[in-house]
């Protein structure tokens, strides 16, 4: 493939066609034809295509197998475009650029289209795949040993070559001893004189028949699972491959009345194709369903469901609360220290700097622990160190102050960083004007450092907003929500929107990612919105400022 | 020179992508050439968690010998469950797996299990309370290997009697506190957000429940027991040792530091299971094991009782071979005694239980103290019990008032239970 889609590009690299051929400037054209034959430019090129061409060969042979052929087209036409492009001399700015786009199509706008696409849906815990699954699902969970029915000892045979012959179960009666065969067709007896039978009962060898190894039973599993030898009561079935029994599926599924019957009690379950479940005229739905379409009502159910609408305003504004607090603290804290440090008085200040550092440097998942147990009332740190007794994740205000503390040790080294990088781009030219002029070091810091710094930080801030108003980890880790109110257990003082809605759609009666992917969709959206916001302000204050 | 690199970037292109063809054939072609070696090969992948993993490989080798299979063993150390369930569904899943009985209502429901077909004698061969926990609707989805619940270890030197009631228990804890022997009467973990796991007996010695039983036997989710006036009395017992109370119940002691207080000897019991003793044996504490202690004139404080079993998956690619993996082998007494030598909980496999309880009196007084348990249901329902009745409980050993808050609790699991 890469062979052929090299053809043009040599081609248009033919030296003699080069000063008419090309409508491009040529003194760039030279400097590329000078970067591109480096040996280390050429293997890296090399290296990349040859990876991508043999992650797609990769990914080939289950699109294949699965016969996705959309699939498949898709990964040529992806292969070959990158290919011709990497290989041609023009298109410049797309060599940069889809590198780029095809990462955000796959890891940001794909997922996004999916979690949307999964709103509609109930899938979740006993919703997971399709009609057909339930309905094998309960014809198999319904077999049943037929009473007082015999255990057999069984060898699995053919009639004819190991891998491929017909199967056929060799089964011993351990009462009588005969032994019999079976297949569809029903058992039949066998002779005494022509087979060989072990201690245990198993059959080792018979007239006609090739008995098989567990190995290349097992080579053959499907279909020993498959058959079933019919009896007078029921049927033969394997359990495993040294065992046989005589069970019978109680349940069945009629698509007559579309619906499972059970042959016992003569009860039905009918299909509900709008809630993806069987459910008896009683109104007992059986346990596995099947994956459908919902509608709106993923949606309408956020909205409505008061146990969700209520509490909702409160953790929301809890919610703006806690991501402005963590951020605007950091924000604070970082540029106050940075400020510090900025000082030409300041001595020693590599030594502050990686001090300073040491909280970003270490693991947040593990520093949260720790500070969780350092909040423990009778155990931790804190409280011991200063000789309190405060019930830290006990009361709303005490349980919101510490995860906010938390988040200040946690972020502002940060904060640090990028505004020591920034202040460090302000000219000191602006600030010594300032002084000339006679303001004080407020009024410098008021006009001139800030906005400039502002500038800088802007997107920064609101990236580290997004962040933190789904920060999952900071509230999950520490507080899990708590303090709960004794009467609701579903929201607590601490919890965000994001750690709220993960307990109402993972809490419950197994997961339901449907109804979770709808809540998503509407954080996102709340996000989205300050983000853009934001984003239109900042643009204004550039235009200001620069 | 340039028609040279472009040749260069083609044919090392070809080449790279060749060398990933023979690295997909080589995948496949090793099970291919032991195929041709041994018999005819059929492979087998079993997942578990760590701990297992290491102690279930020598005996998957074993079995894929002496049958001419493959049998991997793969460890999952996180949410094994999730996995396996969402590794099914796609059908990426393994043939067998091995977890807690209290899965199965979710596995079931998922239609990730299949049942598992015993003879009479194999059953008779296990703990009847096993057997119980690993049958759902009637149907045997799992074979058991091992057995856990809650006891009452205490620190002999401290305390050198088994408390007969919590009262016993409470009186020695106030004793030891005043001469400053330790700073907490009790280490049963609690937490910020409860533990329905670690204060389940008491609350049934209190006379609560969770759900009642139907005619055959199973739980019944429409019958919930939380919020009904028992489990209002029995929380009313609970909150009096609470906080506001006695003080022997406390947030504070939680999964992080319950048995670590009880190593640093800051108090006398532990509420604990056969997995704590490895680190009470660490710290050289003599302890002794008694069944958890129930109120004084209540009922029986009835432990949970887990089981850890293997299952069949229903999507695995070798379902034979997997059920005669689970139904013939995991069935016998040598793998139990090689999975207690992992991790020391009692041997489900009555056999393998006597062989190892020899060495080992702490067994004995585990599976005593689990005589009286109740089976851990297993119904999907109870996946909507934990967070509630947790929180519920710290509220009420923090000093809320246990009528509001249980019956309020049982609204919201009622709720949440379709």
């Amino acid at each position: 493939m890469s062979a052929k889609l090299s053809g043009p590009g040599s081609a248009t690299r033919n030296p003699g066609r080069e000063p008419a051929g090309s409508g491009l400037p040529r003194t760039p054209r030279t400097a590329r034809n000078d970067a591109s034959v480096t040996v280390t430019g050429l293997a890296v090129k090399v290296v990349l295509l040859g990876l991508v061409i043999g992650i797609a060969v990769w990914a080939a042979f289950p699109l294949v197998e699965a016969a996705n052929w959309v699939g498949l087209g898709l990964l040529a036409a992806t292969t070959a475009g990158l290919c011709y492009l990497y290989l041609t001399r023009r298109h410049i700015p797309a060599k940069y650029l889809v590198p780029g786009t095809l990462f955000l199509i796959a890891f940001q706008v794909l997922p996004v289209l999916y979690t949307a696409s999964t709103a509609f849906t109930n899938f979740g815990d006993g919703h997971r795949g399709s009609k057909d699954d339930a309905v094998v699902a309960i014809q198999t969970a319904s077999v049943k040993q037929v009473p007082g029915s015999t255990e057999y000892a069984l060898s699995i045979a053919t009639e004819g070559a190991p891998a491929t012959g017909p199967l056929v179960f060799l089964v011993t009666d351990p009462n009588t001893g005969t032994v019999s065969a079976g297949d569809a067709g029903g058992l039949r007896q066998l002779p005494a004189a022509d087979v060989t039978v072990a201690p245990g009962g198993k059959v080792t060898a018979a007239d006609g028949y090739t008995v098989l190894n567990f190995g290349q039973a097992s080579a053959r599993s499907q279909e020993i699972t498959d058959l079933v030898v019919p009896t007078p009561g029921g049927a033969l079935r394997s359990s495993g491959l040294s065992r046989a029994y005589e069970g019978k599926a109680i349940r069945a599924y009629d698509a007559g009345c579309d619906c499972i019957r059970d042959t016992e009690t003569g009860k039905t379950w009918k299909a509900d194709e709008s809630t993806g479940a069987f459910v008896a005229a009683d109104g007992e739905r059986l346990a596995q369903g099947w994956k459908v379409t919902v509608g709106l009502s993923n949606f309408t159910r956020v909205l409505t469901d008061e146990n969700i609408s209520g509490p909702f305003l409160g953790t929301l504004i809890w919610n703006f609360a806690f991501a402005i607090g963590s951020t605007g603290g950091t924000f604070l804290l970082g540029m106050f220290i940075a400020l510090a440090l900025h000082s030409p008085r300041m001595r020693g200040t590599n030594f502050y700097r990686v001090l300073l550092i040491l909280p970003y440097a270490m693991p947040s998942f593990a520093m949260l622990l720790v500070w969780r147990d350092m909040f423990n009332t009778d155990f931790g740190l804190i409280n011991n160190l200063f000789g309190l007794g405060v019930d830290w994740f006990g009361h709303d205000w005490t349980a919101r102050f510490a995860v906010i503390l938390v988040q200040l040790w946690l972020g502002y080294p940060y904060m640090f960083l990028v505004a020591t990088g920034a202040l460090q781009a302000i000219p000191s030219e602006l600030t010594e004007a300032t002084a000339v002029d006679g303001a004080s070091p407020w009024q410098t810091f008021r006009s001139v450092t800030l906005p400039l710094l502002l500038v800088a930080l802007s997107p920064l801030l609101i990236s580290s907003f997004a962040y933190n108003f789904n920060n999952f980890n900071a509230i999950y880790l520490t507080t899990e929500g708590a303090p709960f109110p004794a009467d609701n257990p579903t929201n607590g003082a601490t919890d965000l929107l994001i750690t709220y809605t993960y307990r109402l759609a993972f809490g419950a009666q197994g997961a339901e990612f449907g109804f979770a992917a709808a809540i998503s969709l509407f954080i996102f959206t709340i996000v989205a919105v300050v983000s853009a916001v934001s984003f239109r302000r900042t643009r204004k204050q550039e235009e200001v400022y620069s | 020179m340039r028609i040279r690199t472009a040749g260069v970037v083609a044919v090392l292109g070809l080449a790279l992508a060749a060398s990933g063809c023979g690295g997909g054939d080589d995948d496949s072609s090793t099970p291919a050439a032991k195929e041709s070696a041994g018999a005819a090969g059929g492979k087998l992948v079993i997942w578990a968690d760590d701990k297992r993993t290491a102690a279930l490989k020598p005996f998957a080798e074993k079995f894929g010998q002496d049958n001419g299979v493959t049998v991997e063993v793969q460890a999952v150390s996180k949410d094994l469950q999730t996995n396996f369930v969402t590794a099914s569904q796609q059908g990426s899943g393994p043939d067998v797996v091995v977890g807690a009985h209290d899965w199965i209502g979710n596995m079931v429901q998922n239609g990730a299990i299949e049942p598992v077909q015993l003879a009479a004698e194999q059953k008779a061969a296990f703990n009847e309370t096993a057997i119980k926990a690993v049958t759902f609707n009637g149907q045997l989805y799992g074979v058991p290997y091992a057995q856990e619940n809650l006891a009452l270890i205490r620190n002999t030197d401290l305390a050198p009697e088994a408390p007969k009631t919590i009262e016993d228990l409470v009186a020695t804890g106030k004793k030891l506190k005043a001469e400053k022997k330790v700073t907490e009467t009790l280490c049963l973990q609690v937490g910020q957000n409860g533990d329905a796991y670690h204060i389940y007996p008491l609350y049934t010695s209190g006379g609560g429940y969770l759900f009642g039983t139907g005619a055959n036997g199973d739980y019944d989710p429409k019958d919930l027991g939380v919020g009904k006036p028992e489990s209002i009395e029995a929380f009313k017992k609970i909150g009096a040792l609470g906080e506001k109370g006695e003080g022997v119940l406390k947030r504070s002691i939680a999964d992080t530091n319950s048995i670590a207080t009880f190593t640093g000897k800051k108090c006398a019991y532990l509420a604990s299971g056969p997995w704590a003793t490895v680190d009470v044996k660490k710290a050289g504490i003599s302890y002794d094991i008694s069944p958890f202690p129930g109120f004084a004139g209540g009922k029986e404080a009835q432990p949970f009782v887990g089981v850890q079993a293997f299952y069949v998956a229903a999507k695995g690619k070798n379902k034979a071979l997997a059920q005669e993996f689970v139904a013939n082998y995991t069935t016998k007494p040598e793998l139990a005694v090689a999975l207690y030598n992992a991790e020391p909980r009692p041997p489900a496999l009555t056999a393998a239980l006597d062989q190892v309880k020899g060495n080992d009196p702490d067994l004995v007084k585990f599976t005593e103290a689990g005589k009286n348990g109740q089976v851990l249901p297993a119904i999907p329902a109870m996946a909507a019990i934990w967070d509630p009745f947790g929180k519920a409980e710290a509220a009420v050993i923090g000093g809320a008032d246990p009528a509001k808050t249980i019956t309020a609790a049982g609204k919201t699991i009622s709720g949440q239970i379709k």
